[in-house]
């Protein structure tokens, strides 16, 4: 039987005449109508051959609709007329490595970002995670960069300035007859993946994590596994293209493209038209919506959101690496290692995150219910765990296509954009491989360009005042007062740090930003002490007034004015 | 510079102050550190009246009852370290070890008694289960009276509050008066958080309504907040399904509750007691601990400022005495408390300490009408008092004089509520 014949069989079976499906140069495209959200993903995946085809959804949910991307309100021509030899659309950990990446060459690269900041949406909104590549399939462009970009990790950090740590992971088993067959299966992971893996007895388990639920009877490890913060390493991507020459534009969205004999030419903005030579498409969850725009659509984005909470670090001795326990709903499910506990590397405690899917690729919302399933599930790896502990919870949209697999390509049609499309878990992990796979495509695109001799791979981060030594901290004082006024009390941030994370090559200017870069405002009393204070400082430093100052983008004014005239 | 004292007082504000007041009278020499530019703690930015009516005998707004201490510590042998940050304490052999950070740099002093009079925070909206989107205009109710009392700027025009507590009535009130609309104060409880004074002189006296049994269950907005939804409450506190309400607004005040802050008594391995929520102490405030003392609001939630003040004084005073080794070893019986008490403080009683002027607070857990006190040594009734009324908000006070009792290491001590009897 046709490829074609067998889908529209499984989807005569289970959805009756609603749906068709047509394939046309290596394209599924699905068409009709169905009642629920649910169904359209479920259509969309049944369907889905990840060896033979992609899949575009064009299913229409008589409930619910695909969210638009929400433009941002800025409308100038500021970038009317710029010529570019890269544009980046989209400003997360893949737009930001790759523009690090392309200023290795002689190119004029521009990133855009329809926010109002670096990593504002999936590459903040995760758990930070390193994987180690348990459970990829062989083969798949997942397990290719997620094994290249782990090894990149230390060398890529290290010249950013970025904190990373391979804490490794630990799988819990709760059932006794895997302490025979787990030995069994270790040389899948060390010979076969290449990922290292060894097996724990439950004392060795309880050594290396002693408040783990006593039921366990063994336990996989996994060392590669690590943490880094996500939206951290964003920022230092970012300003090391900046610092190189990438220029970046926020708030600025695409929202056309003109394209002529199969080339992009220009991008229309909503602050100008940008001639380009090349495009790559980073653009996240609206990366279909990007392709769409090129003329070169052939998948399609079906949001999934995770939420997470962060516990006080009060509660982070609780787990010392990464934890799971196998065999719990969502890795059946098989789209998410059904979340875990992580230990961060601020020493925070993560639990999540769960796996929704959604028609609004922005909605960051929070559920109760969801928070106290995931709370639930992970109890049964740590029985400590209380939602008391958690000072903060967050909701992340991950982008996924219906091959469940990242999309690094050139254009199917369109001669002069790269894809970096479909980019979830392990994204964050893959992405150092990704950005030199990105710009290695580019140029094939470009036609080559010359090496930038005076690229500097090394980025100074802002300085973590309380992590140096005396003697440091001693000279840092001195140098600049401000290092030694305590600003932030819980995460024991000073004002010298707040000021800096106001001036670096990558634009800072709300409270949110300063949060992102220096931690003020992360710890237990959320910003309550020193919330008004960072929007004083931020007020002076910027020269606006107080009022003015921003919790995040535009439209996010903190205050409401000054109080009534004596 | 010296690096060396008798008594260290991390915290500046009314427990702080009181306490070096009482150490220095005493004889010992005491250093006062404060993180913030100024003493006072929080009392700079509580500009509304009603401050020292016990202590002082009149109504006094935040910064002037202050001011009272800044000027009697001012004029004191306390050592005064502003912008100065405790980053660290350890113990050593003679004491404490302090690392201070500051713009000079950092500086390590050593003291033999430590008292710890660093205040509490303020639960956030995480902590009471409001989920929903998280845009600007969700504030504390600290951060809101520091934006409006302290920077002169609104937090919001149209506001809703969640919490019924002293905070969030008088932030009610001073919104009001500032120009913003207070559409609702909102109350997990079935009954009010605060003071009843705050409940009529706040929210009757400006027809802001009080929905009690409610609470805050989601906010909306992108950017900026425009609606709450609120949700009546059953009696575990979980929202009832079909009560939902959304109300818009721009703003959304958390008043929900304090915190004492103890990191840094824990880094000591104080021990902490999970119903006051800070260090279990004996009746000359010392904690678990020997040679460090706890008193104001990281010792436990006050009411009223002259009971910060008051415990401050006491923890100074016996700092100063354990420091110049005036203290006789410790030896320590545990108060009990029976059901609908909240918690108690001192929560342990030395009995190598002098007994004859024991002060004891408590908060019930609820309401309590025709109540009668009755604090027990090994099944004998020592003290009882009958009461009309016992609220939460108000805390109780006990005077007890145990000096002529004979209390042995194994004695049983116990603070109960108990049916009135009759008589008042």
């Amino acid at each position: 039987m046709s490829d074609l014949k067998r889908v529209n069989k499984i989807l005569k079976e289970n959805f009756g005449s609603r749906v068709q499906a047509e394939l046309t140069d290596d394209v599924l495209t699905l068409h009709g109508e169905l009642d629920e959200w649910s169904e359209v993903v479920e259509a969309g995946l049944l369907c889905a051959n990840r060896k033979k085809y992609t899949v575009v959804n064009d299913i229409v949910c008589k409930t619910a609709q695909k969210s638009k991307m929400i433009l941002p309100e800025v409308h100038d021509s500021s970038l009317e007329g710029r010529e570019f030899d890269v544009v980046i659309v989209g400003a997360g950990i893949i737009g930001c490595s790759a523009a690090r990446e392309l200023m290795r060459y002689n190119l004029k690269v521009a990133v855009l970002d329809k926010c109002h900041d670096v990593a504002m949406q999936a590459s903040s909104r995760n758990d930070g995670m390193i994987h180690p590549g348990i459970d990829l399939k062989p083969g798949s462009m997942k397990q290719k960069f997620n094994h290249l970009g782990n090894a990149m990790y230390p060398e890529v950090c290290r010249e950013l300035g970025v904190d990373f740590r391979y804490t490794g992971q630990i799988i819990c088993f709760d059932k006794k007859y895997w302490k025979f067959l787990l030995p069994l299966f270790t040389p899948y992971w060390n010979r076969i993946l290449k990922v290292p893996c060894k097996y724990l007895n439950r004392r060795e388990v309880m050594k290396r994590e002693p408040e783990l639920n006593g039921a366990i009877t063994c336990g996989l490890l996994y060392p590669t596994a690590g943490v880094v913060c996500p939206y951290g390493l964003s920022i230092a991507y970012a300003e090391n293209a900046a610092d190189n020459g990438a220029e970046f534009f926020f708030d600025t969205a695409v929202i056309g493209m003109e394209t002529e004999n199969g080339s992009i030419k220009s991008l229309n903005t909503n602050r100008g038209r940008i001639k380009t030579r090349a495009v790559i498409n980073a653009a996240g969850v609206f990366s279909d919506d990007i392709a769409e725009m090129a003329g070169d659509r052939f998948f399609t984005i079906h949001p999934r959101r995770g939420s997470n909470t962060i516990l006080d670090k009060k509660a982070s001795r609780q787990v010392n690496a990464i934890a799971s326990i196998f065999g719990t709903a969502d890795t059946k499910k098989g789209h998410t290692k059904g979340g875990g506990i992580v230990h961060t590397v601020d020493d925070n405690l993560l639990i999540g995150p769960n796996a929704v899917e959604t028609p609004d690729c922005e909605d960051y919302s929070t559920h109760r219910e969801e928070i106290e399933a995931v709370f639930k599930k992970q109890s049964g790896v740590l029985p400590e765990l209380n939602l008391k502990d958690g000072i903060r919870y967050f909701t992340g949209v991950r982008a996924p296509n219906y091959e469940e697999d990242f999309i690094i390509r050139k254009g199917k049609w369109v001669k002069n954009i790269v894809h970096a499309a479909g980019i979830q878990s392990p994204g964050l992990t893959a992405a150092p491989a990704i950005a030199v796979e990105l710009a290695k495509l580019c140029l094939e695109v470009l036609g080559g360009a010359e090496e930038n001799k005076s690229f500097n791979p090394v980025r100074k981060p802002i300085p973590r005042a309380a992590m140096l030594s005396d003697e440091e901290r001693e000279k840092l004082i001195e140098e600049n007062p401000d290092y030694g006024v305590i600003v932030c009390r819980c995460e024991e941030i000073s004002r010298g740090e707040i000021i800096e994370a106001l001036h670096r090559s990558i634009p800072c200017d709300t409270v949110d930003g300063v949060k992102r870069r220096v931690r003020a405002g992360m710890g237990r009393c959320q910003g309550g002490f020193c919330g008004p204070q960072v929007t004083q400082i931020i007020s002076e430093e910027m020269g606006i007034a107080l009022n003015q100052v921003r919790k995040s983008g535009i439209g996010s004014e903190l205050l409401a004015g000054p109080t009534k005239e004596e | 510079m010296k690096d060396f004292y008798d008594c260290a007082v991390i915290g500046g504000g009314p427990s702080g102050m009181a306490a070096a007041l009482a150490a220095v009278e005493k004889g010992a020499d005491t250093i006062i550190i404060e993180r913030e530019g100024a003493l006072g703690g929080i009392l700079k930015q509580c500009v509304h009246d009603g401050f020292g009516l016990i202590s002082m005998g009149r109504k006094m707004a935040g910064p002037e009852y202050a001011q009272n201490y800044i000027d009697r510590v001012e004029n004191s042998s306390v050592e005064i370290a502003l912008k100065s940050f405790v980053s660290k304490v350890e113990k050593s052999d003679s004491g404490f070890i302090l690392k201070i950070i500051s713009e000079k740099g950092i500086r390590k002093i050593r003291c033999k008694a430590l008292v710890l009079a660093s205040g509490c925070r303020e639960r956030t909206a995480v902590q009471v289960q409001i989920h929903g989107d998280r845009p600007a205009g969700i504030y504390t109710a600290g951060a809101a009276q520091h934006y409006v009392n302290i920077l002169g700027q609104l937090p919001g025009k149209r506001c809703v509050i969640l919490g019924s507590g002293d905070i969030g009535l008088i932030m009610a009130r001073r919104l009001t008066l500032e120009g913003a609309e207070v559409l609702g104060v909102y109350e997990a409880k079935s009954e009010p958080g605060g003071l009843r004074r705050n409940i009529n002189s706040c929210l009757v006296d400006f027809d802001i309504p009080l929905h009690l049994s409610h609470t805050v269950t989601k906010t909306f907005g992108r950017d900026r907040l425009e609606a709450v939804e609120t949700a009546e409450v059953d009696e575990s506190f979980r929202p009832i399904a079909g009560t939902e309400k959304i109300i818009p607004c721009d703003c959304l005040i958390l008043s929900v509750g304090l915190i004492p802050e103890n990191e840094l008594a824990e880094s000591l391995g104080v021990n902490i007691d999970r119903r006051s929520s800070g260090p279990f102490c004996d009746q000359s405030s010392c904690t678990d601990v020997e040679g460090v003392f706890s008193c104001g609001n990281s010792q436990h939630v006050n009411d009223l400022v002259d009971y910060v003040s008051m415990s401050g004084s006491l923890a100074g005073k016996n700092a100063a005495e354990y420091a110049l080794g005036h203290r006789k070893p410790r030896q320590t019986v545990d108060i009990s408390i029976g059901d609908g008490i909240a918690y108690c403080v001192p929560q342990r009683l030395d009995i190598n300490s002098p007994l004859n002027d024991i002060r004891l607070f408590f908060r019930t857990a609820g309401t309590m009408k025709n109540t009668r006190i009755s604090i027990s040594l090994d099944g004998r009734e020592v003290y009882t008092v009958n009461c009309k009324m016992l609220r939460p908000p108000e805390m109780v006070s006990v005077k007890l004089n145990l000096s002529d009792e004979e209390i042995r290491p194994d004695s049983r001590i116990i603070l109960e509520l108990k049916e009135a009897s009759g008589l008042e």
